[in-house]
């Protein structure tokens, strides 16, 4: 039996201003033939203008479990936001 | 549907008091209308039920491009072939993005498309009838693609996030599909009376099967229970049937067409159609691999792995040899 090819990530811009988007994955056996299958699979109805794929194996993600750890810290800072601030009327759009 | 009767393992469907911590929080998540990702706590029977869902739904698509695709160098027109190609390869996308979701589950892809060749996964009963004339192949996006929908609609809210996502766009795609079989039929109904006759015959074979993709009913299932209270399955096979009896019905009539039912009748009561019973033994029959089909659209499936086994192998083989080279020149 021969081995699989390996697995990829696909991200796609949808349109000219817009960050690539994750849509998906497939697999390919190199990085040219995953272009070509993301655009099959991915864009048969004019769904972008650029494709990204990167293997799966290189992706590096936050563990669940991290999820309290890595966010957590910033549910008590709502300074950040503007509208911690009251600004009066008077003085306009800021 | 594209999955009929998912077991899910589970003897009875438990109670939040019943439960560990981890399997409560679970729950409570899911109750809370949260979706669940790939790598977050899950129980067992829950990433189990998913696959087996999941791939089975994927073996559908993959394995429903053969009737269509007999088709494809018949079609009347060179825009009907045109159109019927650009409907297959959407059933290979939607195959695709069905695989991906369940390989993030933690199965590989060959383990899946090694399930579906040795007959170990199904694929839907409605695959396993043959396409006899350029009238089923209306008939097929008009039925079976309608009745696809029916089931995939509500799998847009299911709890699991790439499921729910890949059936999301799956569900963008699939109108395309329902609405090019009914042109089909529509164009035929005003042709010869041959040409009108041909399209009721295919009614006439297309209509239980299509029925059966719901599946048995499920009432008293506790799979089906398990799955709802997992938010992977919203509706109970009766409802879904009766909504795409109701919603066919006046389909057919438009066409000039007889629903081959002769219990099918407008109930005032429940606003919707009583109609007759579909022949369950049948169903077992073609689940259990005795379609009329079954053979011929597996034997199909295989040799196209089989064969390109040189093929696959030959692209990997070039893919190492390119990374070799471009590792040694870079030193």
């Amino acid at each position: 039996m021969s081995s699989e090819w390996p697995l990829w990530e696909v991200f796609i811009r949808g349109q000219h201003g817009l960050n690539h988007r994750h849509v998906g994955s497939l697999h390919a056996a190199d990085a040219e033939m995953a272009i070509h299958n993301a655009r099959d699979v991915y864009t048969r109805r004019n769904e972008g203008v650029s494709i990204w794929v990167v293997r799966s194996a290189d992706i590096t993600a936050s563990s669940p479990s991290e999820k309290g750890p890595l966010f957590e810290p910033s549910n008590s800072k709502v300074y950040r936001h503007p509208t911690f601030f009251d600004i009066p009327d008077e003085v306009g759009h800021m | 549907m594209y999955a009929q009767m998912v077991k899910s393992d589970v003897p009875r469907v438990k109670g939040l008091d019943e439960m560990g911590p981890e399997e409560r929080a679970f729950q409570e998540r899911i109750d809370a209308g949260q979706k669940i990702e790939p790598k977050e706590w899950m129980p067992e029977g829950y990433r189990k039920t998913l696959i087996r869902q999941i791939s089975q739904h994927a073996n559908s698509e993959i394995v429903g491009q053969l009737p269509e695709g007999n088709w494809i160098t018949r079609a009347p027109t060179l825009e009907r072939k045109a159109i019927l190609l650009a409907k297959v390869q959407d059933e290979a996308g939607h195959g695709l993005y069905l695989y991906c979701a369940a390989e993030t589950l933690g199965v590989s892809r060959d383990e899946l498309y090694e399930q579906l060749h040795s007959g170990k996964a199904k694929y839907s009963s409605i695959f396993n009838y043959p396409t006899l004339t350029w009238a089923d192949i209306g008939a097929i996006g008009w039925l079976v693609d309608g009745a696809a929908i029916m089931n995939q609609v509500p799998l847009q809210r299911c709890s699991y996030g790439p499921y729910s996502r890949a059936m999301i766009r799956i569900c963008k795609e699939e109108s395309f599909h329902q609405r090019q079989g009914y042109d089909i039929l529509m164009k035929m109904v005003k042709g010869t009376p041959a040409q009108k006759a041909m399209v009721q015959d295919a009614l006439n074979r297309w209509w239980w099967p299509s029925l059966m993709m719901f599946g048995p009913s499920d009432e008293a299932s506790v799979h089906s229970a398990q799955s709802m209270a997992w938010k992977i399955k919203q509706n109970s096979n009766d409802e879904l049937r009766q909504k795409f009896v109701d919603q066919t019905v006046p389909q057919a009539e438009y066409l000039g067409l007889t629903i081959p039912d002769p219990e099918l009748k407008w109930n005032e009561n429940k606003g919707g159609y009583d109609f007759g019973e579909p022949d369950w033994n049948e169903f077992f029959e073609v689940i259990a691999g005795n379609g009329p089909c079954n053979a011929e659209r597996l034997g199909a499936r295989r040799k196209a792995w089989e064969d390109g086994v040189w093929f696959r192998d030959g692209l990997t083989a070039h893919a190492e040899k390119v990374s070799a080279r471009s590792a040694a020149a870079a030193e």
